[in-house]
């Protein structure tokens, strides 16, 4: 494991330092915010955001782009190169971008807003939630970096904004899996009438779903892969996870089923409930995000509410400010990597 | 635009305006009522003399948009919304009382005319320039008023607004500063300091006057350079105003930011808002 220089940080986990101090040789590069979430060898597809709103903005000519000095790493430059009268760069400048956005939606206009994750849930919270969450504004918002995407540290790291978008009245929620999905969710918000929070995968976004016969539907959950030991249920990137270790499991001939959640709110309370219910199954969540206050907390609230009990566990980001480092590293560290989900599963189910 | 014979005066109109302010103060017997005062004659003069709109259809797709930044003006704003005709005189009994349209503190949803939900301070600007760059691209002549206050000045955003505005040519932004130098924790020059205010606002692009905001001649001439400014500027108005206008006794309180006033003041200010009324 890289050692890190444990500082005097309050609420830092401790880093197991094991003997000499790192020399940066044959380690792995820190690889920042250009870092990609595709293994070697995945399929990926490039910018899907980017061409799906171009796709989207060529039959509906109210869309229109707007940035905060992001254009080029929230994909949104393919849809400035597209359609470049249609585009509004705001400069670095998070809470004038989302009062600006308010203002063009107030003027008929649905504006697709994109910054990174931290930024949107961090710094112009306030300006989200007064002026277009409070008014109901037909703002899309659309954030790169979501969790742990980036080795960057805290900063960079979104580890929060679900808890936070979640916790905003009318506010529509989403954290998807792969590319195939991104292309199909730019079009569905499109057509939902109403502020949404979505979080982003961008550059060579990993290609999944679309070996699973995938259609999303806002608000509704989908069972990937059906099994009687556990069920995960996931969002985002974890869903990739979960199926790359629910074949790992299935060498240890443990079954595990996947119910996919794309849409943290509003919950498919009825497909998590349907789910969750069926005896026998340790009921596992997973996502990229702190177990406070995400989809994993939102699941248990639910099953709580619904008088269901199972045997429950969570798979996320702890309560801490995250190191710097590389994505493998840090996953793997955080416990979210694949081997991380299948060792963690495998010790529950013990 | 007052063009009849017999309409009222902009003078009797900020009479009006101050008189109805009071009226809603009396209802919860405090508020924001130094500024309403302080305010009412520009509202006067951007509601009766420079904005366009109908009084019968709020959101009439033509209209000059006015923009609340400082939400916590909203009695003022309610009370040149009832003298327009947009809200009944009747509910101004109301205000501030469960259910009613007419919450303290300006919210979009709640009442017609009004275009944001206020209340948190510095989001107006910003609001405006999406709604200025939208009106362009509709190629629509409407305008954007926003009134803000000295103290929102301390808010980062409204900097990110101002530079945006002029990075645009937003020449469709009216925006007036109400510099009564009155916070919440006392005078605004001793908060964050923001002069020299014109010279900032220059620096940045604008088209800036400075004028007495209880001068109505000097207001009205403001809002007509405003309009008729010929460079693609974002304009302000910088209107220097007297905290409680109009009624000598609240003129003179030192802490006046949020008020009481004891029920039997009420009248005495209303006397007072006349007497200071007649030639």
């Amino acid at each position: 494991m890289a050692a890190r220089p444990v500082g005097p940080g309050r609420g830092r986990p401790a880093v197991k330092s094991e003997g000499s101090p790192p020399t940066g040789k044959d380690k792995l590069t820190t690889s920042a915010m250009i870092a990609s979430i595709a293994a070697e060898g995945q399929r990926t597809r490039p910018a899907p955001f980017g061409h799906a709103l171009v796709e989207l903005a060529r039959s509906r000519e109210d869309v229109v782009g707007m940035t905060a000095d992001l254009g080029k790493y929230t994909d949104l430059h393919i849809f400035a190169q597209a359609f470049p009268d249609r585009y509004y760069q705001m400069g670095m400048a998070e809470q004038l971008l989302f009062g600006a956005a308010s203002g063009l939606a107030a003027e008929g206009f649905m504006p697709f807003a994109t910054t990174y994750a931290v930024f949107a849930s961090r710094r112009a919270y306030d300006f989200i939630h007064q002026t277009i969450a409070e008014e109901d504004r037909n703002v899309k918002i659309a954030c790169a970096l979501p969790g742990l995407t980036s080795g960057y540290g805290p900063s960079h790291q979104a580890a929060e904004d679900l808890a936070l978008f979640r916790a905003m009245p009318n506010m529509t929620v989403i954290d998807p899996c792969d590319a195939h999905e991104i292309e199909q969710i730019v079009p569905a918000i499109a057509a939902h009438r109403g502020p949404v929070y979505m979080r982003l995968l961008r550059g060579q976004v990993p290609l999944v779903l679309d070996e699973y016969n995938y259609r999303f539907e806002l608000g509704k959950a989908a069972l990937l892969r059906d099994g009687t030991d556990v069920l995960i249920i996931s969002s985002g990137i974890m869903t990739m996870r979960a199926l790359e270790a629910a074949q790992a499991l299935s060498n240890d001939r443990v079954n595990a089923a996947i119910l996919h959640v794309p849409t943290i709110k509003p919950l498919d309370t009825e497909a998590i409930l349907r789910e969750a219910a069926r005896p026998g199954r340790l009921v596992v969540v997973a996502e990229n995000h702190t177990v406070i206050g995400g989809l994993g907390e939102a699941v248990a609230a639910l099953l709580m509410r619904a008088g269901v009990h199972p045997a429950f566990r969570q798979i996320g980001l702890p309560d801490a400010f995250l190191t710097a480092g590389a994505l493998p590293t840090l996953h793997d560290r955080y416990g979210i990597s694949t081997a991380e989900v299948t060792r963690q599963i495998k010790q529950w189910l013990r | 635009m007052a063009t009849l014979a017999n309409a009222p005066t902009l003078a009797q109109r900020a009479r009006n305006i101050r008189r109805n302010a009071l009226r809603m103060g009396e209802v919860q017997g405090q508020g924001y009522i130094a500024q309403a005062l302080d305010i009412a004659d520009v509202l006067a003069v951007a509601y009766f003399h420079a904005m366009r709109f109908r009084a019968e259809d709020p959101a009439w797709e033509g209209r000059d948009r006015f923009l609340l930044s400082n939400g916590h003006y909203a009695i003022a704003l309610y009370a040149v919304l009832i003298e327009a005709g947009i809200i009944p005189e009747a509910e101004l009994e109301t205000y501030g009382f469960d259910d009613s349209r007419l919450p303290m503190s300006g919210m979009a949803s709640y009442t017609p005319g009004m275009e944001m939900s206020g209340g948190s301070l510095g989001l107006g600007l910003a609001i405006a320039v999406g709604m200025a760059l939208g009106l362009k691209r509709k190629t629509s002549t409407a305008r954007i008023f926003t009134l803000f206050s000295d103290g929102e000045l301390d808010e980062g955003s409204k900097w990110e607004a101002i530079m945006s505005a002029a990075h645009h040519e937003l020449d469709n932004i009216i925006a007036i500063v109400d510099v009564n130098n009155q916070q919440a924790d006392g005078p605004s020059k001793q908060m964050l300091g923001f002069e020299p205010l014109v010279d900032k606002l220059e620096a940045f692009g604008w088209f800036v006057q400075r004028v007495d905001g209880n001068d109505l001649d000097a207001v009205v001439g403001a809002f007509d350079a405003a309009m008729a400014h010929a460079a693609p500027k974002p304009r302000m108005i910088v209107a220097d105003t007297l905290m409680g206008k109009g009624v000598p006794f609240l003129e003179q309180r030192e802490k006046n930011h949020f008020i009481r006033i004891e029920p039997h003041e009420w009248q005495l200010a209303l006397s007072a808002l006349d007497a200071g009324d007649q030639p």
